[in-house]
C-alpha cells in the first residue's frame, strides 16, 4: 500500500513538471520545417549556432535529421524533408538529375586533412598529395579506419583511393571499413592507432578526446592544405515539391535565401574561431569555390 | 509398527492433536474419521515424519522418530503416501510410476510394470500425465507408491474427488495393497468406506482421540456416544 | 564467401558464444536463487531483475572503457573484435537467463516439492526433479536470452565497430544499409536475421521434445 502511495506522488509529480515545461509543438504543422543533413554540420555545433536566427525570422521551428549523406538524400527522396544540406557532389547531381531535387545551391566548404598515430609510421606528412598519402599508409600495411558509409566522406576517401590504383579489398588485414560516423570512426583510430580521412571540424571538435591522434596531412588551416582535392563543398537542395504536393516550398526556398544571405554566412564564417581559433566552416554562397 | 504416546502437536499457542496413546499393527488397515479440522490430516503429516511432534513420542518400529529429526531417508523410505489431490511430474505415466525408484537408485521396469497394471493403466503407460482424467491420476498416485512397496501406506482421502466408478477402482487397489502384507493408514470423510475396508477405525474430533476401536464394535457397539453420533451423520463436537 | 555469407556466420558464431557464456552462468545461478535460500539472495535477485532492463548502450559503453586502450582491460586488445561484442551481448542477455530461470523454478508447486519429497527423495533429488519439472520456462530463459542478443544492435555496434569482414553482424549491417538508405536490402537483412531467429528457437523447441 505504501508503495503504491509513493508511486502515485511520484506520478503526479512527473505529471506535474511536464505540464509546467514546455509542450512540444506540433511536429507537421505549418510551423516547422525539416532538414535532412550530414552529421558534420550538425556535430560540429554549426547548425545549433545559426538556426535561431532563422527561427525567429521567419517564426517556425527547424526539425534536424543529422544521418548519413546517401541516408539524408533518401529522406529527401521520399518526401520525408522539405531540405536536404549535404556534401557529395556526384550524387547530389544525381539526385538532382532524377527529379528529386529542385536545384543545387553552394552555401559553403571546409577540408579534409588525414590524422594518424602521433609518430606517423607510415610517413604521410611528406607525401606529394592526399592520394599519394594513402599509398604510403598502404604500402607500410598501417591501419587505415574507412567511414564505409557512403558518406560524402567516404565518397572523398574512396575517389583518393581510385587516384593512386582502386580501392583495398575490404577484408584487407589493415584496411577497417566500419560503416559509422565520423565520430566513432575517429574513436576507432584513437583506440587502433589507425590513420583516418576526416574533415577538420570534426577532427578539431573532437580532438580533446584524440590524445594519440595528430594531423599529419593538410596543413594547420584549409588555406594551407597542400592539396586542394581534400576542399569539400556543402550544397543546399530543396525538395521538388512537385514529386510530393504537400511540402512546404515557399518555406523551403526562404531558408536557402537565408542561408545564403551575407548575414548568414558571415556567421558561418565565424563559427568556430573562438573555440578552435580557426574557422570550421568557409563561406561559399556566390560559388568563387566549386568542385 | 508405530507406537504413539502422549502424543501432541501445536501450531503457535493452538493444540491442533492430542494423543495419549495409539498403536497401529503392521497388517492392519486403520480408518482415520472425523469431521474437517479434527487433526487427520496432521496425524498424517506426523506419521509420515513431514514434521515434528511438538511433544511425545512418536516410536516407529524400533526408532523413537520424536529424537531424531531430520529422519534418516531410509527410514522415510519404509513410508509410502497418497496425498488427496496428486500433484505429478512432467511426463508420461511410466515416467511418474518409475520415479520413487529412481530416487533409490533402482531401476526395475518389472515393479513399474507391476504397479502400473495394478492400478489398470497399462494401456496408458506411454501417455503424457496432461491427457488424464482425474480417476486416472490418482490411480498414477497409487501405483507410484506401490512402485516402491512401502511397509506402510499413508492415504488421505484419496477417493474425494472421484466418481463412483474409480471410487470403486481404488478400493480394489487399496484391498490389493492389503493382501501384499503392507499397514494402511486411510484418512476418509465417508464412513461406509470405512466399514468397507477397515480393520479398526478411529475417530478424531477436534484434535483428540475419542476412540479407536475394531470395525465391527465402532459401528455397532461404539464406547463413546460421539461415535455413534459420528456414524448417524449428526454434528459432533 | 560473399559478404552477406560472413555477416550470417559472424552473427552466428558471436550470438551463440554470447548464449553459451549467458546461460552457462545465468542458468544455475537461478536455479541456485530459486532452490536454496542464502544472506543475500534477495540482493542478487533484485540486482539480476534489474539487470533485465539494462539499456543496451550502456553496457556497450561500460565494456568500451573497460576495453579501450586507457581501460583496466586496454592490453587484452580486445576492443573492436567478435570478442569484445561476445563480451557485451553476454553481460547484457546474462541476467535474462538467470531471472526467468528464477521464476521458472520458484513456479513449481510447493504442493509437488512435498509430494516428491513424500516418494523418498534426498535433498538433491529433490532439486533436480523440481529443475526438471521447471525446464519449459528454463528453455522460455534460454529463448528470451537469444533473442535479446540476435537483435542488439547498440552495445555491439559501439565495442565491435561494425567492421567490414571483421566484426560486422547483421544487426549492424541493418543500421548501416539503413544510414545509407539503402531501405529496402536493409529490410531484408532483417529478414535474414527474422529467418535465422526462426530457425535457432526451432532448434531449441525440438530439443525439448516440441513438435515444431
Amino acid at each position: 500500500m505504501r508503495t503504491i502511495c509513493s508511486l502515485t506522488v511520484v506520478l503526479l509529480a512527473l505529471l506535474a513538471a511536464a505540464a509546467c515545461g514546455q509542450i512540444p509543438e506540433s511536429q507537421n504543422g505549418r510551423d516547422s520545417l525539416r532538414l535532412a543533413t550530414t552529421t558534420s554540420t550538425y556535430d560540429s555545433g554549426l547548425l545549433d549556432a545559426i538556426l535561431p536566427d532563422f527561427e525567429r525570422r521567419a517564426g517556425v521551428r527547424m526539425e534536424v535529421v543529422a544521418v548519413g549523406t546517401g541516408q539524408a538524400l533518401e529522406i529527401g527522396r521520399s518526401g520525408d524533408a522539405e531540405v536536404v544540406l549535404v556534401h557529395a557532389p556526384a550524387q547530389e547531381i544525381e539526385f538532382i538529375a532524377a527529379g528529386y531535387g529542385t536545384e543545387r545551391y553552394p552555401v559553403m566548404f571546409n577540408d579534409f586533412v588525414i590524422v594518424g598515430p602521433l609518430d606517423d609510421p607510415a610517413g604521410i606528412a611528406a607525401a606529394g598529395s592526399a592520394a599519394q598519402a594513402l599509398d604510403r599508409i598502404r604500402e607500410a600495411h598501417q591501419p587505415f579506419a574507412s567511414r564505409g558509409d557512403n558518406s560524402g566522406t567516404h565518397t572523398k576517401e574512396l575517389s583518393l583511393w581510385v587516384q593512386v590504383g582502386g580501392a583495398p579489398e575490404p577484408d584487407s588485414e589493415w584496411y577497417f571499413s566500419l560503416g559509422q560516423g565520423m565520430g566513432e570512426t575517429l574513436n576507432f583510430a584513437e583506440q587502433k592507432d589507425a590513420y583516418t580521412l576526416t574533415d577538420r571540424g570534426t577532427f578539431l571538435a573532437l580532438r580533446a578526446n584524440l590524445p594519440h591522434l595528430e594531423l599529419h596531412y593538410g596543413g594547420d588551416s584549409p588555406s594551407e592544405n597542400p592539396d586542394p582535392g581534400l576542399y569539400n563543398f556543402y550544397s543546399v537542395i530543396p525538395v521538388n515539391p512537385e514529386r510530393h504536393p504537400g511540402l512546404q516550398a515557399r518555406l523551403a526556398l526562404e531558408f536557402v535565401n537565408w542561408l545564403r544571405s551575407p548575414e548568414t554566412q558571415r556567421a558561418i564564417a565565424e563559427f568556430g574561431s573562438e573555440t578552435y581559433g580557426m574557422p570550421l566552416f568557409f563561406p561559399n554562397a556566390d560559388g568563387a569555390f566549386s568542385p | 509398527m508405530f507406537r504413539l504416546r502422549d502424543l501432541q502437536h501445536r501450531y503457535g499457542p493452538r493444540t491442533v492433536l492430542k494423543i495419549p496413546e495409539m498403536d497401529i499393527a503392521p497388517d492392519e488397515l486403520l480408518a482415520l474419521v472425523g469431521p474437517s479440522g479434527a487433526g487427520k490430516s496432521t496425524l498424517l503429516r506426523l506419521l509420515h515424519f513431514l514434521e515434528k511432534p511438538s511433544k511425545g513420542q512418536l516410536i516407529f518400529e524400533h526408532n523413537r522418530i520424536s529424537h531424531q529429526f531430520p529422519v534418516p531417508i531410509a527410514v522415510r523410505r519404509e513410508i509410502g503416501m497418497v496425498f488427496q489431490r496428486p500433484e505429478l511430474v512432467d511426463g508420461t505415466v511410466w515416467d511418474n510410476v518409475a520415479l520413487g525408484l529412481q530416487y533409490r537408485a533402482r531401476s526395475s521396469p518389472d515393479q513399474v510394470g507391476k504397479a502400473i497394471e495394478a492400478v489398470e493403466l497399462e494401456h496408458l503407460a506411454g501417455a503424457h500425465i496432461r491427457s488424464l482424467s482425474g480417476g486416472e491420476l490418482q490411480r498414477v498416485a497409487l501405483a507410484r507408491v506401490m512402485a516402491i512397496a512401502p511397509r506402510l501406506y499413508l492415504l488421505d482421502e484419496p477417493t474425494a474427488n472421484l466418481d463412483p466408478r474409480n471410487v470403486g477402482l481404488v478400493e480394489e487397489i487399496i484391498r490389493d495393497i492389503r493382501r501384499e502384507g503392507a499397514a494402511v493408514v486411510l484418512v476418509t470423510h465417508n464412513v461406509y468406506q470405512a466399514r468397507r475396508l477397515a480393520d479398526r477405525v478411529a475417530l478424531l474430533i477436534s484434535g483428540d482421540l475419542i476412540e479407536v476401536s475394531p470395525v465391527r464394535q465402532f459401528f455397532e457397539d461404539p464406547q463413546d456416544p460421539r461415535s455413534g453420533a459420528f456414524v448417524r451423520g449428526e454434528m459432533v463436537f | 564467401m560473399s559478404p552477406l555469407g560472413e555477416i550470417v556466420i559472424l552473427t552466428i558464431q558471436v550470438s551463440g558464444s554470447a548464449l553459451l557464456l549467458a546461460a552457462g552462468f545465468g542458468l544455475p545461478l537461478g536455479a541456485l536463487l530459486g532452490l536454496a535460500k542464502f544472506p543475500g539472495a534477495r540482493l542478487v535477485q533484485l540486482l539480476i531483475y534489474t539487470g533485465m532492463g539494462l539499456p543496451p548502450v550502456f553496457v556497450g559503453l561500460v565494456v568500451y572503457l573497460l576495453f579501450s586502450r586507457s581501460g583496466p582491460l586496454g592490453s587484452l586488445d580486445w576492443l573492436f573484435t567478435p570478442t569484445a561484442m561476445i563480451v557485451a551481448q553476454s553481460i547484457l542477455a546474462f541476467p535474462i537467463a538467470a531471472g526467468l530461470t528464477v521464476a521458472a523454478v520458484r513456479s513449481v508447486s510447493p504442493e509437488l516439492v512435498l509430494q516428491v519429497r513424500s516418494l523418498g527423495a534426498t535433498p538433491g533429488q529433490e532439486r533436480w526433479t523440481i529443475l526438471r519439472q521447471a525446464r519449459r520456462g528454463v528453455l522460455a530463459a534460454v529463448l528470451a536470452a537469444f533473442g535479446r542478443i540476435v537483435a542488439e544492435v547498440g552495445a555491439v555496434l559501439l565495442v565491435g565497430g561494425n567492421i567490414a569482414g571483421k566484426t560486422r553482424v547483421l544487426s549492424t549491417a541493418i543500421v548501416l544499409e539503413t544510414r545509407q538508405g539503402n531501405f529496402g536490402f536493409a529490410l531484408a537483412l532483417g529478414l535474414v536475421l527474422l529467418g535465422l531467429a526462426l530457425i535457432a528457437n526451432a532448434l531449441f523447441l525440438r530439443l525439448e521434445g516440441v513438435r515444431v
